[in-house]
């Protein structure tokens, strides 16, 4: 020990140790026994490492158990010794000793090595921990522990779960303790009856750890019999060549019971073939004549008749031997009560799987929707009212989006910037919006396919100075703490708060817009305007100045949903263009002029997109590509939109 | 305006549109001079790489004067030309890869020790087309691929197919203006979505690529190669222009220079305005694929983002800074600005140093484009081809009794009153 | 080619074979063509490979150059726009004469570059992980096969984290289509059914999630272990991460290893609510070497205290300084000699140990798994030992007979089985 002592002496230069380390501290020395496995951390390996700790029975052994899952076990490169220590900055440890929990000393971290365990590692210790903290007097224990439950059950938990139910003190630990209680009498209870009771207990619950617990009961292995045999544990009979058997799988099947004789691939015929030339032959055909697949079955038919090749099932025979025989599904999971009941109960959760599943899709269906009809709505002013096509619009969106991500670096309060970036985007865009009515649009409204142009022109060049301002990275807009997470229903229906969020803020903005349009003089004069601008003006009314007004709202609005958009997506100096197309689109499904339409068209075209994606949710790129193919022909039909305007109001 | 137009009709069409004339010589002099200064066959002043970019420009012009003729003149704003031009590639394209791929396996395959059977040889093929895609199979739309003339009857009818349905579509539900630009930029991003899809079988966002090498001239080079390209799109120039200059010089052009002005009073005359409307359309779609045939195998690789809605407007643009209303004006367009692009965006350009900060034209270039499209909106419709009134000292065109040719420009009549 | 050039041949038409690699020896200064976006798409990614290299370079000419002379960077923007890949290419070899060039991220814009690197014998150094099912004669990929990256993170998966079923996730272009094919191949190898794989494949710049992250929740109702694995690329991540965060999802419960995603990506998210997802990369910027400290100093000093490093730049790293070796090697930048002493070429890598150069064309690399953390670095928990580079993958049929050796047997694709080289230019 003295030696240690010196070496400690030697290269420390920080501190001197306060107590030297109890090399021979029997915790000590079974983790030296063991050292080999724990160092080298690998999730394989380390069973042993655990166990013994686990089974030792010593206290000490929840200490070490505990420091290494959470990476506080060190292990000092010199003398191999286990410390546990906590950083007390960038270079420097204070390390404890495990026998008695001393401060051993505060060290560089040079000489030691911190253990690593990877999640697997560290779930393996968390269950073996389980055994000690599920009566822990510390709720947060007591609830790790069963989280450790829940990711890694192993049937000595059971015994250990049931001992803890009665002196848990605390109703929602015991609520889950009970919960757990029951998953896992499914899984490893003693009797069928047990089993059968717990699985009846959790009738129609949605939980995913319910299905993940049936599940496993209903696995089947898939046999082949002449006749079906009478067992009770037979599944589903299947039928070679369906979906859920193919014909290739059925003949293997037999192949590989033995009931059948063997195929062959093309590649195998191929190399037998080559095997057997002789002099440009093959079984006395020619090889050149090979150049097709009859030519080669019959050279290989030759050759089998021969005897130099084993002969091999032709498509006839495998369909007799495919005939004649009878394939099933065998249960292997759980015996058949256990099944059945398992089947039962699995069956009544599915329908009300699909029926919440439904009701998920409907919400993110909705999300969608109110993230297009944000995104749209500024487009709905400027281009459904006034007729002016903005393809700008998506700039204005990044501008918003990029005032928030500015505000955030001078105002770190994530709940003040973003308030602070909503006014703040809207100003902004309402100057963009102004400065380029006053000197581009009020030049064109009678040429509205120049302004397609030259607002195309005003959006490139605006991408562009936001790639030279802010670079091509894309930027963090981050939302308040209050908005993270998601409001949870059960474990399949559940929405982030940020969708909510936005949600609401797409209602405010649609209140907001009905209220300038038709409360205020602002959208008396807007609509006057919009309806004939000359006898607007007789009337006293501006319309350069009402113009110029309304296209500014419009990009303000424009702004406010950019801050929305970058604190759901991201922020990038493209961001707009994603968003473009959608938006024009979403506001000509929906009728131009009309606010109704608008919403409409996002929630139609939000639906759609999700319903697609429903039906091929392996490639969310075809749903886009058949939502424009969609709207494209709505449009053909109906090409004013779902919401046309009549009379005087659609000739403005 | 009728006897303006009979006693002009006596004319031969050279002597009544000089332009064309003009046009044509200086495209044959240019010619003739780039082929003297090239490497392939000539002194080596231009390089190759400059001998293709040439060639490509004379495709996009090409796609251009297609663009003016369906905008300029029909006024149907289409933002999908780009899409049909990437058709057009994508349909040569396919025989490219398929007969460079089918040598290559037929080789490898020769040594083999039995005789490939069909199936292998297709195998063979379409795991080395497909294999970078992760897939070893054929897709049906790869089905004529083998053939050279059946791929290039795709490239005009898979355009003008395509043209044909979406425009009798639309046409025919009276979709016009902004919304028909709307509807045509939807139908380009469709299609480019549908293309990036692996699933789609014309390889995902890779595309078709290495289509430089034509099949069996391996030992042919570029040098040589590219000017062949360069002199079929010339020709292909040359053709399509006169072909522009016929439609829009005769009555066909004066109905459609109507349709554009004031639609309504041309279907009440009694014109079959959607007829005359899908004609333009569906034609200009096909001379756009050709240009698109001719444009990748210069270009060597197509893939789904050439035909995204950008290039469409881009195109646009082009015809807008030429000046469009005239068919040299889009020729002019589209050489300036993609020449002009290339060489900002290739970093020959001088940085400007303004002593706290330096203007670095990679930058800033796109910044400029889409100013100076604002300001050739605003201030300058009739584009660079305005200039060319100004050195003829000719008058804008006087609406009432003109003749309304390619040589006279033909701008809305409010444009050029101003 | 000059005029000047084609008239030295012309009158020396006899020695056309000697001069002219000659002729190009001597010319100062050497020219280092570098063919990175630094426009459009890919200019988030690539701009960062176009100072690494301008700053390789002037170590280098610090150091005294190479072969006498000093080297000059040749930067040229493609603009993320594929053929001008091609067109750049060309004008770096013929109009610049570059002798050689480090350059493309993307396969496609590699792929479009390609014929005309074989067409011209150019030599070029690619340093991004990709696909694999290539090797070019004329190109160095000193980035990551799908077996230096792919393969051991799903053998982490497997085996470490005890991962039973997977979301193969990634966004729908040829990289994460390939990688995924050869993983569900290899996947299926060891044991997972069909159905325990899920393959999702968005669109570039994808951000809408939810859906996706809830059908992945929901793969866990069968009982089986579910873990992620991510080839989205770029800003995508952005917002799948976030939506992650937003579902709770823990690493531990649902472990997402990607193989794009970077310092460099991160640094445009908060990872407070990731910490503990992994990366697999051959490079990360915490690993602690003093030649990787030394590294991210000078590249903080050079471009600014809040940059980051990352896997690419240190490929670069790797490439342009065995480019280096082989170049003083041979005597000369010829291309053909540079190569033949490109071979067997080491160099330290930056996370300690050898990188070599191996005759197909690719490294020899160690595999580290970082997890995320707080402050958008990574934290190494595991690093394998130097893993050769596999051009095509043992994973899928076709592919498994293929080799690619360009010293002893002259061929990038030949073809094991029947010992016949399929083809010597690329598939493109």
């Amino acid at each position: 020990m003295l030696r240690f002592v010196a070496t400690f002496l030697a290269c420390l230069t920080l501190a001197l140790p306060i107590s030297a380390q109890q090399a021979d501290a029997p915790i000590q020395q079974l983790l030296q026994s063991q050292s080999d496995l724990i160092i080298e951390s690998s999730r394989r390996t380390i069973g042993p490492a655990i166990d013994a700790l686990a089974n030792s029975g010593m206290p000490e052994a929840q200490v070490v158990l505990d420091k290494w899952q959470t990476r506080e076990m060190w292990v000092n490169k010199e003398t191999g010794l286990f410390v546990y220590a906590e950083e007390v900055d960038r270079d420097t440890l204070r390390i404890f000793d495990f026998a008695d929990g001393s401060e051993i000393a505060e060290v560089p971290d040079d000489g030691f090595d911190q253990l690593k365990p990877n999640s697997g590692i560290r779930g393996l210790i968390g269950t073996a921990l389980v055994q000690f903290q599920l009566s822990d007097p510390n709720p947060d224990t007591r609830q790790r522990a069963l989280d450790a439950i829940e990711r890694g059950a192993e049937e000595s938990h059971l015994a250990a779960l049931r001992a803890s139910l009665p002196k848990e003190p605390d109703a929602l630990i015991l609520a889950r303790k009970q919960r757990l209680e029951r998953l896992l009498t499914i899984a490893y209870g003693a009797t069928d009856a047990e089993r059968i009771e717990a699985i009846q207990s959790f009738g129609g619950d949605l939980g995913v750890d319910v299905r993940a617990a049936l599940n496993p009961l209903l696995a089947v292995r898939v046999e082949a019999a002449e006749a079906l045999p009478a067992d009770a544990d037979i599944g589903r009979v299947l039928e070679p060549g369906s979906a859920a058997l193919s014909r290739d799988d059925a003949y293997a099947l037999l192949v590989a019971a033995n009931l059948a004789k063997p195929r062959i691939s093309v590649e195998e015929q191929r190399n037998a073939l080559i095997a057997n030339i002789a002099d440009g032959q093959v079984a006395g055909i020619q090889v050149a004549t090979l150049n097709s697949q009859e030519a080669r079955d019959m050279a290989y038919a030759a050759l089998a008749e021969q005897g130099t090749v084993t002969a091999v099932a032709t498509e006839a025979e495998v369909d007799q031997r495919l005939s004649n025989h009878v394939f099933f599904e065998r249960y292997v999971g759980a015996p058949p009560e256990v099944v059945f009941a398992a089947q039962a109960a699995l069956n009544a959760i599915e329908n009300k799987v699909a029926i919440n599943q439904m009701f998920d899709l409907s919400l993110d269906a909705l999300s969608l929707a109110s993230i297009y009809f944000l995104a749209a709505i500024g487009l709905a002013i400027t281009f459904g009212v006034m007729g002016v096509i903005n393809m700008a619009h998506g700039e204005f969106i990044m501008m918003g989006a990029y005032t928030g991500y500015v505000v955030q670096l001078f105002i770190p309060d994530y709940t003040l910037s973003i308030l602070v970036a909503i006014p703040l985007a809207f100003a902004v865009t309402f100057g963009a919006g102004v400065a380029m009515e006053r000197l581009v649009i009020r030049w064109l409204y009678h040429r509205p396919l120049e302004t397609l142009l030259a607002t195309f022109g005003i959006s490139i060049a605006l991408q562009q100075i936001a790639k030279n301002i802010f670079g091509t990275q894309a930027r963090p807009l981050t939302a308040p703490g209050w908005l993270d997470g998601s409001l949870v229903i059960n474990d399949i229906v559940s929405i982030s708060y940020i969708r909510i969020a936005i949600f609401v803020l797409a209602l405010l903005f649609l209140a907001l817009f009905l209220f300038v349009m038709n409360r205020t003089r602002l959208g008396l004069e807007v609509r006057a305007v919009t309806q004939n601008p000359r006898m607007a003006a007789s009337m006293g009314i501006n319309p350069d100045k009402i113009k110029m007004l309304t296209f500014g709202f419009g990009s303000g609005i424009a702004g406010i949903a950019g801050v929305a958009i970058g604190l759901y997506a991201k922020v990038t100096s493209e961001m707009g263009s994603d968003y473009i197309v959608q938006s024009f689109m979403t506001v000509v499904v929906g009728g131009v002029g009309n606010i109704w339409g608008t919403l409409l068209g996002a929630t139609m075209v939000g639906f759609l997109q999700k319903g697609i994606e429903w039906f091929n949710p392996s490639n969310t790129l075809a749903a886009q590509t058949y939502m424009i193919l969609f709207i494209i022909l709505f449009i053909q039909f109906r090409p004013k939109g779902i919401i046309a305007l009549k009379g005087r109001a659609a000739e403005a | 305006m009728s006897d303006v137009a009979i006693g002009q009709r006596r004319q031969p069409f050279a002597l009544r549109f000089p332009s064309v004339m003009i046009f044509l010589a200086i495209l044959a002099l240019f010619t003739v001079g780039v082929t003297i200064l090239s490497e392939g066959f000539g002194i080596g002043v231009i390089s190759t790489s400059f001998i293709k970019t040439l060639g490509k420009t004379l495709c996009l012009c090409l796609v251009a004067l297609a663009m003016d003729l369906v905008w300029g003149y029909c006024g149907i704003l289409s933002l999908g030309h780009m899409a049909f031009f990437g058709l057009g590639g994508y349909a040569i394209g396919m025989w490219l890869m398929y007969a460079r791929t089918e040598i290559i396996v037929l080789e490898s395959l020769a040594a083999a020790e039995l005789p490939p059977t069909p199936e292998e040889v297709s195998n063979g093929i379409a795991t080395q087309i497909f294999g970078v895609v992760g897939s070893s199979e054929f897709p049906p739309i790869w089905a004529f691929a083998h053939s050279l003339p059946l791929q290039f009857a795709a490239v005009v009818i898979v355009p003008g197919l395509l043209a044909l349905v979406f425009g009798w579509l639309a046409f025919r539900s009276r979709v016009t203006g902004v919304y028909l630009s709307i509807l045509t930029q939807a139908m380009t991003l469709a299609l480019s979505l549908h293309l990036f899809q692996n699933d789609s079988g014309l390889r995902g966002n890779n595309g078709l690529s290495g289509l430089q090498n034509l099949p069996g001239l391996d030992d042919v080079p570029q040098a040589t190669v590219s000017l062949w390209f360069f002199w079929a799109s010339a020709l292909a120039l040359g053709l399509g222009y006169v072909l522009c200059a016929w439609i829009v010089s005769g009555k066909f052009g004066s109905v459609i220079r109507a349709i554009r002005d004031d639609e309504a009073r041309v279907r009440f005359l009694g014109y079959p305005v959607e007829a005359f409307k899908l004609v333009i359309f569906t034609l200009t779609a096909v001379i756009a694929g050709i240009a698109g045939a001719l444009y990748y195998p210069q270009a060597g690789i197509i893939n789904p983002a050439e035909i995204a809605p950008i290039a469409s407007i881009y195109l646009a643009v082009w015809v807008a800074i030429g000046g469009r209303g005239r068919l040299y004006g889009a020729v002019i367009g589209a050489a300036f600005v993609s020449l002009v692009s290339t060489w900002f965006t290739g970093g020959q350009a001088p940085d400007i140093n303004l002593g706290f900060y330096t203007i670095s034209w990679v930058d800033w270039w796109t910044v400029l484009l889409g100013l100076s499209f604002v300001c050739v909106t605003l201030y300058a419709p009739k584009g660079i081809g305005g200039l060319i009134d100004l050195i003829t000292d000719r008058k804008s065109p006087n609406r009432h009794g003109a003749s309304l040719g390619p040589d006279q420009g033909s701008l809305r009549e409010q444009e050029a009153e101003k | 080619m000059s005029m000047k050039f084609l008239s030295t041949t012309a009158a020396a038409a006899l020695l056309v074979s000697t001069l002219p690699a000659f002729a190009q020896d001597v010319s100062c200064p050497i020219k280092v063509g570098v063919l990175h976006s630094l426009s459009g798409t890919m200019a988030i990614s690539e701009t960062t490979l176009k100072d690494t290299m301008e700053m390789l370079v002037d170590i280098q000419n610090e150091k005294g150059g190479l072969l006498g002379c000093q080297l000059e960077a040749v930067v040229v923007d493609p603009a993320s726009d594929w053929p001008l890949f091609a067109e750049k290419a060309r004008e770096l070899l013929t109009v610049q004469n570059v002798d050689v060039i480090f350059g493309s991220w993307t396969s496609v814009s590699r792929k479009s570059a390609l014929p005309v690197l074989e067409e011209l014998n150019g030599l070029m150094f690619y340093p991004v992980q990709y696909e694999g099912e290539e090797s070019s004669k004329n190109v160095f990929y000193t980035g990551a096969a799908p077996n230096q990256q792919a393969i051991p993170a799903t053998d982490y998966f497997l085996e470490e984290l005890g991962v039973e079923k997977f979301a193969l996730l990634g966004t729908d272009y040829v990289y994460p289509r390939t990688t995924n094919n050869i993983l569900e191949a290899y996947l299926k190898d060891k044991g997972i059914a069909e159905e325990d794989i899920f393959v999702n494949y968005t669109p570039f710049g994808h951000s809408d999630w939810s859906k996706i992250v809830a059908d992945v929740v929901a793969l866990g109702a069968d009982g089986k272990k579910v873990g992620v694995i991510s080839t989205i690329n770029g800003d995508a991540n952005i917002g799948f991460y976030k939506e992650l965060a937003a579902a709770g999802i823990s690493a531990d419960d649902i472990p997402v290893v990607a193989f794009s995603v970077g310092e460099e990506e991160l640094s445009g998210l908060d990872t407070t609510n990731l910490v503990g997802h992994l990366a697999a990369w051959n490079y990360f910027q915490s690993a602690d070497t003093p030649a990787n400290e030394e590294w991210v100093a000078a590249w903080k000093a050079r471009m600014g205290d809040d940059r980051v490093t990352n896997d690419p730049m240190e490929a670069h790293y790797i490439g342009f300084n065995m480019w280096v070796n082989a170049a003083t090697a041979a005597g000369t930048t010829d291309v053909d000699a540079v190569r033949n002493a490109m071979y067997g070429q080491e160099f330290p890598n930056l996370t300690g140990g050898t990188a070599v150069m191996l005759p197909n064309h690719h490294l020899t690399k160690p595999v580290l798994i970082g997890e995320i953390q707080a402050d958008g670095q990574f934290d190494i928990i595991s690093q394998t030992d130097p893993v050769p580079g596999d051009a095509w993958t043992d994973f899928l049929p076709e592919s498994a007979v293929l080799k690619s050796d360009w010293k002893d047997l002259g061929c990038g694709m030949y073809n094991t089985a029947t010992s016949t080289c399929v083809q010597i230019k690329s598939n493109y």
